[in-house]
């Protein structure tokens, strides 16, 4: 990808080509810590087979996945952990927030479980149930490439600028307001934030 | 099976005599006594030597701040198990502040190496003599024991206290 | 690199300045072969494990805290998460420790409903075990064969209480819905196919050389150590603990039935697998004598002893009805529980399961002590794995089958 590449007509092909490979080989990290992740082992097995939807290679280094799947909840010993695993993934990157526990606590409205991981993490797809449903989870990995495949990343950034940059912080903030985030989810990013 | 109520009888008869000031009871077929404090690693150390007890299955604590008609804060439970003859007893020690050290079973059982460093983590209980007293579940720097009863059930605020990572950031 | 001498003198190399070979591999919390969130520390030399500290807590949720805020019933629903691959076992093991607390008994049919959905609990738990052992080491098809397996348990479990894995089932005094006949029809179907494919998962494994050759004589447990370890269930079984609380603390009516206790004298990691593989068949000689014995009557307890919710027809059309529905939903009113405190242990697939109870009178425990068979095995890796190679700890750690819910509540 060329760093300068002008507007127009091949850029947004381009932009939907890779969009298209991507959205077909997710390569799924497992943040399984509980419950939910018995059924993500059993979404992954014979009976619901994962690999139908192109996203069955399951890497358990950060490095090589592109979707992480945090099944479970997740404590406050965790946290630190999860954060770091974040960050390890190299753009572009999506994270599925899989079941009660996970996108808000759950049950588990105590002194130890992070209420939602969204509080200190993006998320891009949350799935409910307790565990959720093997094809709960198989329709929220539909729905993400659908998502994918219509906006890319949330900024598409890695087209720009180098994504190492990206971690040192040096880019403005001028520039983050430019980037073409579509309306529903610019208040959702200014609500995390 | 029918000899069972004997076999109780018997090893209740038997702790009558070895610990004649100790309070024995049954309840729904559990026999529980209570132990002081002081004189807790020689009544295990008998216990497991002269009666049998050869399996530690819990050490817990229950604080009794609440709990009515209660004298003392906390109630140290030993569950003993004899896995040769099929019997259990049920050991407690009652403990108060400020003095909540008892002498760790480390010695007597291995069992009891995770279980006590579990009530420490929990309940503040300090063991004396545990080769690795240290917090077993909850992070190193938390410093509250979260099972007493005056700790609240969502804390305090422990588990908002993280730095949030969002898009632009990672 | 220097090579160590034998015997290993664990804890004392950790102070040994000289031994600078020595180095440090930090294993977990996420790990696909901790299929669960815990942490080990290994002190290696070259491949060689000379120290490991387990470091737990990574799922630690206060399981105990919430027991002393939600009532009897409500509870149930968390002892599911505690033990997630055999919940229907936790759920038994919850409420007869309730019910011994409370002092009922509950009827027979209960029993045997309770006894069915432990025993293919115990099953689908033994599956899970052993396909995942074998997924690490190197046999992954046993994990598909057998997580096909469960699939059919989660298929009765559905058709028994409407959710297929978190089951919620039990209740105090009874159970949520009565047997149903085409629950039966399916687990005559399970009882008839399963050996099949658990004579499949034996050919696969049994005489899998690499599988023979990474657990045959790792892992040594011996029999003073299980027992001083307080172990309990398949890990004690295969060190020669000859103690199964079906047998020698028989509860529900497990004495009225006929089956064996697998165990082994080895105490290594195959003989953890194979005394698991027995329980399973064992196990389906039970479920095939339960469901064609189960006794006829009410399924849960009479309506005058104010501990089972009525049923809405009840409730709307008969003022003893209404006044029980309101008496038990009311906050302040409830279950009458004494103010007592007692333990309920069962044989749970994992080990002895147990609940420590303190009644004050209100309908919410004081205190709800679970005794969790993963945290007492779990203390004993360091003892087991000392001395073996790194690529043993895969070996140990499924063998032991450590759920981290429940090792960490």
């Amino acid at each position: 990808m060329a760093v300068e590449l002008p507007e127009g007509v091949v850029l947004s092909r381009l932009d939907a080509l890779a969009n298209w490979c991507r959205k077909n080989s997710l390569w799924p990290m497992p943040f399984a810590t509980a419950c939910c992740g018995i059924e993500l082992m059993a979404t992954a097995a014979s009976r619901y087979d994962l690999a139908r939807f192109g996203a069955e290679v399951f890497r358990f280094s950060p490095r090589q996945a592109d979707l992480m799947i945090v099944a479970g909840r997740v404590v406050m010993k965790m946290l630190p952990v999860l954060q770091r695993i974040w960050l390890q993934m190299p753009e572009p990157k999506w994270c599925i927030s899989m079941g009660a526990c996970a996108s808000t606590g759950g049950v588990f409205d105590t002194y130890a479980v992070v209420q939602g991981i969204d509080r200190f993490l993006p998320v891009d797809m949350y799935i409910p149930g307790c565990p959720p449903r093997p094809e709960q989870l198989i329709q929220a990995v539909l729905d993400l490439q659908e998502k994918i495949q219509a906006e890319g990343t949330l900024s598409g950034r890695e087209f720009q600028r180098p994504w190492a940059q990206v971690r040192r912080r040096v880019f403005d903030p001028q520039g983050l307001v430019q980037l073409e985030v579509p309306p529903a989810l610019r208040s959702e990013q200014a609500s995390r934030n | 099976m029918s000899d069972r109520p004997s076999y109780d009888e018997q090893l209740q008869q038997r702790l009558r005599e070895a610990f004649p000031e100790y309070p024995l009871s049954t309840f729904r077929g559990q026999l529980r006594m209570v132990a002081p404090a002081a004189e807790l690693m020689s009544t295990m150390r008998r216990l497991k030597e002269e009666f049998g007890f050869d399996m530690l299955v819990d050490v817990t604590c229950v604080d009794y701040l609440h709990y009515r008609g209660a004298k003392d804060r906390f109630g140290l439970v030993y569950l003993l198990a004899d896995t040769e003859n099929n019997r259990r007893l049920t050991v407690r020690v009652y403990l108060n502040e400020p003095e909540l050290t008892v002498p760790s079973m480390y010695p007597l059982w291995k069992a009891a190496d995770w279980l006590e460093r579990e009530v420490w983590d929990m309940f503040g209980i300090r063991f004396a003599g545990h080769p690795d007293h240290r917090r077993i579940l909850l992070p190193e720097e938390f410093t509250a024991h979260p099972l007493r009863k005056d700790y609240p059930l969502q804390g305090r605020g422990e588990r908002h206290n993280f730095p949030v990572l969002t898009r632009p950031e990672s | 690199m220097p090579v160590t001498q034998a015997p290993f003198q664990t804890r004392n190399l950790a102070h040994d300045e000289a031994q600078e070979y020595v180095w440090t591999l930090n294993f977990g919390p996420q790990h696909p072969a901790t299929h669960t969130t815990l942490r080990l520390v290994l002190k290696l030399d070259g491949e060689r494990v000379l120290d490991a500290m387990p470091d737990i807590g990574y799922l630690h949720s206060g399981f105990e805290k919430l027991g002393e805020h939600l009532d009897y019933n409500q509870y149930v629903t968390v002892t599911d998460r505690m033990n997630y691959i055999s919940p229907m076992a936790n759920n038994v093991a919850w409420h007869l420790a309730v019910e011994k607390l409370l002092g009922l008994e509950i009827t027979p049919r209960c029993k045997y409903v309770r006894m069915l959905v432990a025993e293919l609990a115990r099953i689908s738990d033994h599956l899970l075990c052993c396909g995942a052992m074998g997924l690490d080491l190197g046999a992954f098809t046993v994990f598909l064969y057998a997580f096909y397996q469960r699939e059919r348990i989660y298929d009765i479990f559905e058709t028994l209480c409407g959710a297929r894995f978190t089951n919620s089932y039990t209740r105090v005094g009874g159970v949520m819905h009565d047997i149903t006949p085409q629950v039966v029809q399916k687990v005559r179907e399970f009882v008839r196919t399963f050996p099949r494919t658990l004579a499949d998962i034996e050919r696969l494994l049994h005489r899998n050389r690499i599988f023979i050759d990474r657990t045959r004589g790792v892992g040594v447990l011996s029999k003073e150590d299980a027992i001083n370890f307080g172990c309990s269930g398949p890990v004690a079984r295969a060190s020669g603990v000859t103690r199964d609380l079906r047998k020698d603390e028989p509860y529900l009516a497990y004495e009225e039935l006929d089956f064996q206790v697998p165990c082994a004298s080895e105490g290594d990691c195959l003989a953890r697998y194979l005394v698991r593989i027995e329980e399973m068949k064992e196990s389906l000689k039970l479920v095939d004598q339960i469901v064609e014995n189960i006794p006829p009557g009410p399924v849960n307890l009479d309506m005058d002893q104010r501990v089972i919710i009525p049923g809405k027809d009840q409730v709307y059309q008969s003022i003893e009805g209404l006044i029980t529905h309101f008496e038990l939903i009311m906050w302040n009113r409830g279950l009458e529980v004494p103010c007592e405190e007692c333990y309920h242990a069962i044989e749970s697939p994992n080990g002895e399961l147990g609940f420590y109870l303190v009644g004050d009178g209100t309908p919410r425990a004081y205190r709800a002590r679970c005794r969790p068979p993963s945290f007492i095995h779990f203390a004993l890796f360091p003892h087991l794995i000392c001395g073996h190679t790194l690529s043993d700890v895969v070996a140990v750690l499924g063998s032991l089958n450590i759920i981290a819910a429940e090792l960490d509540r």
